[in-house]
């Protein structure tokens, strides 16, 4: 039986997260990928501004801090200029599907080969709750007191729907992380795009489904009901778009 | 060769292999050399989705410890000012380019030196500074762009060239014999530990960020940069005076303009005017030093720029209210004329 430990690709510091937050897991299956292929010392990782602005402090490899929702034209600088090394973005719904909308769809479309975890939870975290482009019709936010009306905020972002109409994408997969299996189906998919990035084969991103118990307002446990419940049915797991494009 | 293709073939040569960039009149014969001269020689070259994502682009290469390079023109250099300010912030070498068009807002595609504020004080947020070099022939185009590498690289800095839509699609005669050939770049590439390349599990992880949330860090962070702005400001301020000895007046011009003044000044000492020129090759860091000294015998300054006056704010500061300062400006895109800075030579003499 192999030793429940910390990655080797995990720094063993304190998170800034809060209790119920689903990004300790996600790093975590994250740094557990990149340990079981053995790049941590060829892989460069690029940070988002949200929640997660200090997970250079956090990975044990060579990180860079992006500024908001850029992470994606940060990353294709890197690879562009390291073609055989490693480089992944992890990014919040903020960071992703509103300010850097252009950086991820024109990355993809070119068909870059490094990978996303785009990780939703609904919410501006960081910044208190606001609402982001992903939040569900009628949920409450700082800045929709009385719930998402799609008559004037809109309609919620579907960024793997959108990711499988284009052809630069060789991986657009939807997971969550809310027990076990779940956990592990979300490891094995972003190692599906770290595989596809190893071959050179196009643009990946797994798309995350994660929990915000603080902004929610909601305790752990009622923060994985609600995701279920909520967030499930609108955001459907599942492989949108998988095969290589060159 | 035009002054845009100039400038890209000499960052060839200075071994830039990474070009990222956006479609803006009037610089764009420059990513259109590079997408050419770059596939062929092993670089990359590409066009990104905006202005804020090519400066993007440039900010990860550059991380990565790589010579790259962005340019635009004014409208652009706007867009781009977030992701100078990260470059600065994070201690990443790279080169700007603005080739200057009219403003405020589309402005007009004519030449223009009105972004000289946002050159010198406003390439972003923060507290910072961006060394400033300023052509002002085809040669210097090349020239400078040489020089901007190395600076940046040495300084660990963003450096801006600050052209203009003259200098840009005008053609000059040109060699690089300063500069190295495509397989031999003058890159003495400072060897850049710091960049994220991947430890190889041979060293500490490297991070490169702009973010230090304890006010003891960030002023720790900010006051060493200022030191090597201050290094910058000693060793590469530069300018060139001519006539200046026994001057009564002195033109200060920067870029195209100078080229101008300067034959205003040589019309005007043939009518018996004592006139000296003054150029400034760096704008940011402004040679104070060399323009007090070439206004030694001087009573006044005449300050001359395609805008209605921004760099006369620098002139006047260096000479701390000492000397009398004048100002003639064109704008909109009209490139002032010889004789009309003559005229004003005449006027306040």
């Amino acid at each position: 039986m192999p030793k429940f430990a910390r990655p080797r690709s995990l720094a063993d510091v304190e998170t800034h997260y809060c209790p119920g937050c689903a990004h300790g897991i996600i790093h975590r299956i994250l740094a557990e990928v990149i340990d079981e292929m053995g790049i941590e010392g060829d892989t460069i990782g690029v940070c988002p501004v949200g929640c997660s602005v200090l997970a250079y402090d956090y990975f044990n490899c060579d990180m860079i801090e992006a500024s908001h929702g850029r992470s994606p034209a940060v990353a294709t600088g890197v690879k562009r200029s390291l073609p055989d090394k490693f480089v992944f973005t992890y990014q919040g719904d903020g960071d992703l599907a509103a300010i850097g909308t252009a950086e991820i769809i024109h990355a993809a479309a070119r068909g870059e080969n490094f990978t996303t975890v785009f990780v939703n939870n609904t919410t501006y975290g960081m910044t208190g709750g606001q609402m982001a482009p992903t939040t569900l019709p009628g949920q409450v936010t700082q800045t929709t007191p009385y719930g998402r009306n799609t008559a004037t905020e809109g309609f919620p972002l579907k960024i793997c729907e959108i990711m499988a109409q284009i052809d630069g994408v060789a991986l657009a997969e939807r997971v969550a992380v809310i027990d076990p299996k779940s956990v592990f189906a979300a490891k094995k998919a972003i190692r599906k795009g770290f595989e596809f990035q190893k071959n050179k084969q196009g643009f990946s991103i797994i798309e995350v489904l994660s929990t915000c118990p603080t902004n929610w307002g909601l305790t752990p446990v009622k923060s994985v009901e609600r995701l279920k419940n909520d967030m499930l049915p609108y955001y459907p797991p599942g492989v949108y778009k998988e095969g290589a494009v060159r | 060769m035009k002054g845009n293709e100039a400038l890209a073939e000499a960052a060839v040569r200075a071994g830039c292999r990474h070009y990222f960039g956006y479609p803006i009149t009037p610089q764009n014969e420059i990513a259109a050399y590079m997408s050419k001269r770059l596939p062929k020689i092993g670089g990359v070259f590409i066009q990104a989705e905006s202005e804020i994502s090519a400066i993007n682009m440039v900010y990860g290469c550059a991380a990565a410890g790589t010579r790259c390079m962005t340019s635009s023109s004014s409208p652009g250099i706007s867009l781009k000012t977030e992701g100078i300010s990260y470059l600065a912030g994070a201690d990443l070498p790279c080169v700007i380019v603005n080739v200057q068009r009219g403003g405020p807002g589309l402005g007009s595609i004519q030449p223009s030196q009105a972004d000289y504020w946002q050159a010198t004080r406003a390439l972003g947020h923060g507290d910072l500074r961006i060394p400033v070099l300023a052509p002002s022939t085809v040669q210097e185009m090349a020239d400078m762009t040489g020089k901007a590498f190395d600076l940046a690289d040495e300084y660990r800095a963003p450096v801006m060239i600050l052209a203009d839509g003259l200098l840009g699609q005008m053609m000059e005669p040109v060699s690089f014999p300063d500069i190295g050939n495509a397989d031999e770049p003058r890159a003495k590439a400072v060897p850049k530990k710091w960049a994220a390349v991947g430890h190889g599990n041979s060293r500490g992880k490297n991070i490169i960020n702009s973010l230090y949330l304890q006010p003891e860090k960030l002023e720790e962070k900010i006051t060493e940069r200022f030191k090597r702005y201050e290094e910058i400001k000693n060793k590469h301020a530069g300018a060139v005076s001519e006539n200046c000895d026994g001057a009564d007046i002195v033109i200060a011009a920067y870029g195209a303009t100078a080229r101008i003044a300067r034959s205003a000044a040589e019309t005007a000492r043939e009518k018996g005017i004592k006139a000296g020129t003054f150029r400034p090759l760096t704008l940011y860091p402004f040679p104070e030093k060399e323009l007090r000294e070439a206004c030694k015998t001087a009573k006044k300054v005449l300050v001359a720029e395609m805008s209605m006056g921004q760099m006369v704010d620098d002139v006047k500061l260096a000479l701390e209210c000492k000397l009398p300062v004048e100002f003639f400006g064109r704008t909109g895109g009209f490139i002032p004329g010889p004789g009309e800075i003559l005229n004003k030579i005449t006027e306040v003499t």
